[in-house]
């Protein structure tokens, strides 16, 4: 294999690799194995070092809302939650919180993933820790 | 490069010499590059100049990746240099840092920089050019006002800025459109109309958002020494300042700071201006949070306080801050990146000659562009010929 052949190694295919451990129930996170620095999104190199030396971490899942929207839909399709999710881990990333009505999702509020599915595809959501 | 160039900015050395809009609101039967060409002619002609005289281009139209060359084929330019930078909404304020560099080396005589859009009598959806996400995609966002709404939120979260005040920045708009005659919406506007309005993305309602228009823009710039036989009072570029901290919200270091606490001071440092000397503020307000966020981030008032800044008709005609003298985006015009209107009102600003809506001696003015979610943010000042 040359230096140029695809695909490389060591390092992470972002979106393939992130699917293909949502399908098995797991929510991984990419980590600079050098930096030991864990962030999101899942992309190729490490932002601003470019170090390509990457691996998946197992996440704890808790995290807390760092914000939170309602988009409001026309009825009869239904409003729905879309927040921002400060990791344990330290990143940020945008997902939903369910288990509770959109509006009552609340800047603070500690959550914990889950992983459903949805149009076909499994999904990364979080619930409010101790609810249903 | 002059001993008093801050940041290498040529400072004072080019100018604004035209500058206009055309098919604001709805241009039935006229495509986008139809009623650019439009703002184009008459922006070149308020400066004695036709088409032929430009010999560099700057533009981005929203579904055409290549406009440098479709809109100097329209125009029949054969340009030195065809800029196509794209930074969303703030992009136009770029080309005015790249076309004062390039006009102060020599390397062309006069720039032109244009923009028009369609999209309401085309599709009525505000159009947006960036690329699906495969990690935030699945959540629907509603972009780009959710991407906003979790800005506000945030701010009213850590801040205690309230809907009231959100709604203020709105009313505050409709009364610049009301002086306006090329101002889209120009009803009366209450607080209450706007907390009553629809609810699009918590917490922010349909009035909260910019309009959905068509509309078209262009300047016109050559260097200092031609602008004085070329325009009675060109609007000279003293300096610019550009940054951008993330692209998707979910990477926004902080949701109550945007990179304008970056590119402001830089231009304001170039420009060798203090804030007190501004007279007339234009910014690019594509939700009322963007206002509050941006006279903070820009130094108006301490972070936090934009809020209570803008209460009691502070930003209105008559407040002690003219901002957004247009209606901004929330009032007058926005087809889809508004960038080159902020740049328009300010340079016709300190043209003068606006009538009802003009800030009566204003010398300095502040422009300021945002593109994609909050992330670009490019700021200009333009001064009069006194303050050269």
């Amino acid at each position: 294999m040359t230096a140029n052949a695809a695909p490389t190694a060591p390092g992470i295919r972002p979106e393939a690799d992130w699917l293909a451990h949502l399908a098995e129930g797991r929510f991984m996170l990419p980590r600079a194995r050098a930096s030991g620095q864990v962030f999101w999104h899942p992309r190729v190199a490490e932002p601003r070092t470019g170090d390509t030396d990457l691996e998946w971490v197992e996440a704890s899942g808790r995290g807390v809302v760092y914000s939170t929207s309602v988009m409001r839909m026309r009825p009869p399709k239904p409003s729905y939650n879309v927040a921002l999710i400060d990791l344990e881990e330290g990143p940020r990333m945008m997902s939903r919180v369910d288990g509770i009505p959109p509006e009552e999702v609340r800047i603070g509020m500690k959550v914990e993933a889950r992983i459903i599915e949805e149009d076909g595809a499994p999904l990364l959501v979080f619930h409010p820790v101790g609810g249903a | 490069m002059a001993a008093s160039d801050k940041g290498g900015f040529p400072r004072g050395r080019t100018a604004i010499v035209g500058a206009a809009t055309h098919g604001m609101g709805e241009a039935h039967g006229y495509d986008a590059m139809d009623i650019a060409v439009h703002a184009s002619v008459k922006a070149l002609k308020q400066a004695g100049l036709t088409p032929a005289d430009c010999d560099g281009l700057w533009i981005g139209l929203p579904q055409d990746y290549i406009s440098g060359l479709s809109f100097a084929q329209q125009l029949g330019l054969d340009p030195k240099i065809t800029g196509n930078n794209r930074t969303g909404g703030s992009a136009f304020l770029t080309h005015v840092a790249e076309a004062a560099l390039a006009l102060d080396a020599g390397v062309i005589d006069t720039a032109l920089i244009a923009y028009g859009s369609v999209q309401r009598t085309a599709s009525g959806k505000l159009q947006s050019s960036a690329r699906p996400d495969a990690f935030e995609g699945p959540y629907k966002p509603v972009l780009p006002v959710a991407a906003y709404a979790l800005a506000a939120a945030r701010h009213m979260h850590q801040y205690g800025t309230t809907p009231e005040q959100l709604a203020e920045v709105a009313v505050a708009a409709r009364g610049w459109a009301k002086l306006n005659p090329d101002a889209f919406m120009r009803d009366d506007l209450t607080v209450a109309d706007v907390l009553a309005a629809r609810r699009v993305a918590d917490p922010l309602g349909v009035r909260d958002c910019c309009l959905v228009t068509d509309g078209a823009a262009a300047i016109v710039m050559t260097r200092a020494d031609r602008a004085k036989d070329l325009c009675a009072t060109p609007a000279h570029v003293l300096g610019t300042g550009a940054a951008t901290f993330h692209m998707n919200i979910s990477a926004m270091p902080d949701l109550t700071v945007s990179a304008a606490s970056s590119s402001g001071p830089r231009a304001l440092e170039q420009a060798g201006v203090k804030l007190s000397e501004i007279d007339v503020v234009e910014l690019y307000d594509a939700f009322t949070i963007n206002t509050i966020l941006f006279l903070e981030d820009l130094g108006f008032c301490p972070k936090g306080e934009g809020g209570r800044f803008v209460e009691g008709g502070r930003i209105a005609p008559g407040g002690a801050l003219p901002v957004n003298t247009n209606g901004g985006g929330l009032s007058c015009v926005h087809p889809g990146m508004y960038g080159l209107f902020v740049l328009v009102e300010a340079a016709q600003q300190i043209m003068g000659g606006l009538g009802a809506r003009q800030v009566e001696g204003a010398k300095i003015a502040l422009a300021h562009g945002n593109g994609g979610f909050l992330s670009s943010q490019v700021t200009t000042i333009l001064g009069h010929p006194d303050t050269v």
